[in-house]
């Protein structure tokens, strides 16, 4: 960025009027976190039973490798202003492209973790008596743990990139500045909003590091396959 | 949007087919132009940390950082650097392709069989030699896997640069949500499906002709 934009934007983030209010950072932060969170917490819940059953009975690759191939290519901006314009409400239309693109990365991933877990822990766990559905929940999940936590985190960065986008279709969060920015040529808030959002996907890359590193214990970090 | 507004109207997909093909055709510079630069830093990058191992965890680490952050925040930062330019759009995938691609060739080249690599210097092969007759054609199907994904997630992310304006098929998106109409939005999907679609097929088989021995194993 030249010296004259850099100091542009460093003026509008430290302006005070910018952090007060209800169109303030913090609260446009507050936004995004809060569509994302929802988006992730519906993908999860619809994503990771799926994808430990399909990994733990090792049926269903094709769709789930088929679903990792189309997620990539769907269009998120193409997906966002359809559901809106086919849909009366605001938020409803918008969770849904959210959640669809961050299904996939949880589904693959949760399937992945399971299904690369070594046979031997399998065997071992039906030695001991348990049966399929405790197999799953005390054998393979907790080696699946890496693998499944990086799918969270990949859904998460996907879903806090597509929040940022859906500003365009009138939601709020930290994309208003840069959508906003862009419909008046305040350029100095374009590259302001960029830097926030920049700055929260680090962030939020951060806590799932950290929280993979407390949740995960050492002997499976030690084993973990890298990602998918 | 209007009532009985049917999702797609194909007279209008008629009248406006040369606009489309235009943009079509400007999608696909703005998503071909920053693989291929993404392969062409990334495959003597990659050699170079299969070669010095130390550099590998840096350079894997900053492109990887690059991945994480939303492709349109990165727009709109390069904004202050380019303008509304192409390259606003281009030098951003360029590097989301590098996050994929560098991976792809250091996988690949470390795929290389040690005893091949052995073999090849005791028939006399110098190291370059080596390098483009031996190590890259068998690393070649990894780097073409990457060159897939990388590929892929480029056709769907130019059409996020149509918030700034220079977004290849992404402008039907633009378009259709200003004046409420599906018809443009439903086209662009679909046509950037399609072209996703035949990217990753004619790199499938661009993979199968650049590698004839690995049919010729199967064919027995």
């Amino acid at each position: 960025m030249s010296f004259a934009a850099f100091g542009l934007v460093w003026g509008w983030l430290t302006d005070p009027a910018n952090w007060t209010g209800v169109e303030g950072i913090p609260a446009r932060v507050l936004q995004h976190l809060g569509y994302s969170g929802l988006a992730l917490g519906v993908s999860a819940l619809i994503a990771l039973p799926v994808g430990l059953y399909t990994g733990h009975t090792r049926r269903g690759s094709l769709m789930v490798v088929s679903l990792a191939n189309a997620a990539r290519a769907l269009p998120t901006l193409g997906l966002l202003v359809l559901a809106v314009l086919l849909s009366a409400s605001e938020l409803v239309p918008v969770l849904v492209p959210l959640v669809a693109l961050a299904v996939p990365p949880i589904l693959v991933n949760a399937d992945a973790g399971v299904r690369q877990v070594d046979p031997d822990v399998r065997d071992a766990a039906f030695g001991m008596g348990m049966t399929g559905w405790t197999v799953l929940w005390r054998a393979e999940a907790p080696v699946a743990l890496p693998l499944i936590l990086l799918g969270l985190r990949t859904a998460a960065i996907q879903v806090v990139a597509t929040a940022t986008i859906a500003a365009y279709v009138g939601v709020g969060g930290l994309g208003r500045y840069i959508v906003d920015g862009l419909d008046n040529r305040d350029y100095a808030r374009v590259g302001g909003g960029s830097l926030l959002v920049v700055a929260l996907a680090v962030l939020v890359q951060l806590v799932f590091v950290l929280a993979e590193r407390a949740a995960v214990p050492a002997g499976v970090r030690a084993r973990a396959p890298s990602s998918t | 949007m209007a009532e009985g507004e049917p999702l797609i109207r194909w007279d209008w997909l008629a009248r406006n087919a040369a606009r489309i093909w235009a943009l079509l055709a400007e999608h696909v510079e703005l998503a071909l132009v920053p693989v291929l630069l993404g392969l062409v830093v990334a495959v003597p990058l990659g050699v170079a940390c299969t070669r010095w191992r130390w550099l590998y965890p840096p350079a894997l680490t900053a492109t990887t950082v690059a991945y994480a952050l939303p492709a349109i925040a990165l727009f709109g930062l390069f904004l202050g650097v380019f303008g509304l330019a192409k390259p606003t759009v281009v030098v951003p995938l360029t590097l989301y392709s590098l996050s994929v691609l560098l991976p792809a060739v250091v996988d690949g080249m470390r795929s290389v069989p040690d005893p091949v690599r052995q073999a090849a210097t005791a028939m006399g092969y110098g190291a370059s030699r080596r390098l483009v007759q031996v190590e890259l054609p068998i690393a070649a199907p990894v780097v073409v896997a990457g060159l897939r994904v990388a590929t892929v997630s480029n056709i769907s992310l130019v059409s996020v640069g149509a918030l700034i304006g220079i977004g290849g098929l992404g402008e039907l998106f633009t378009d259709g949500f200003q004046r409420a109409f599906p018809t443009p939005i439903v086209v662009g999907i679909a046509a950037i499906l399609l072209l996703a679609f035949a990217a990753d097929l004619l790199l499938v088989v661009a993979g199968r002709v650049l590698t004839p021995w690995s049919r010729g194993r199967s064919s027995r």
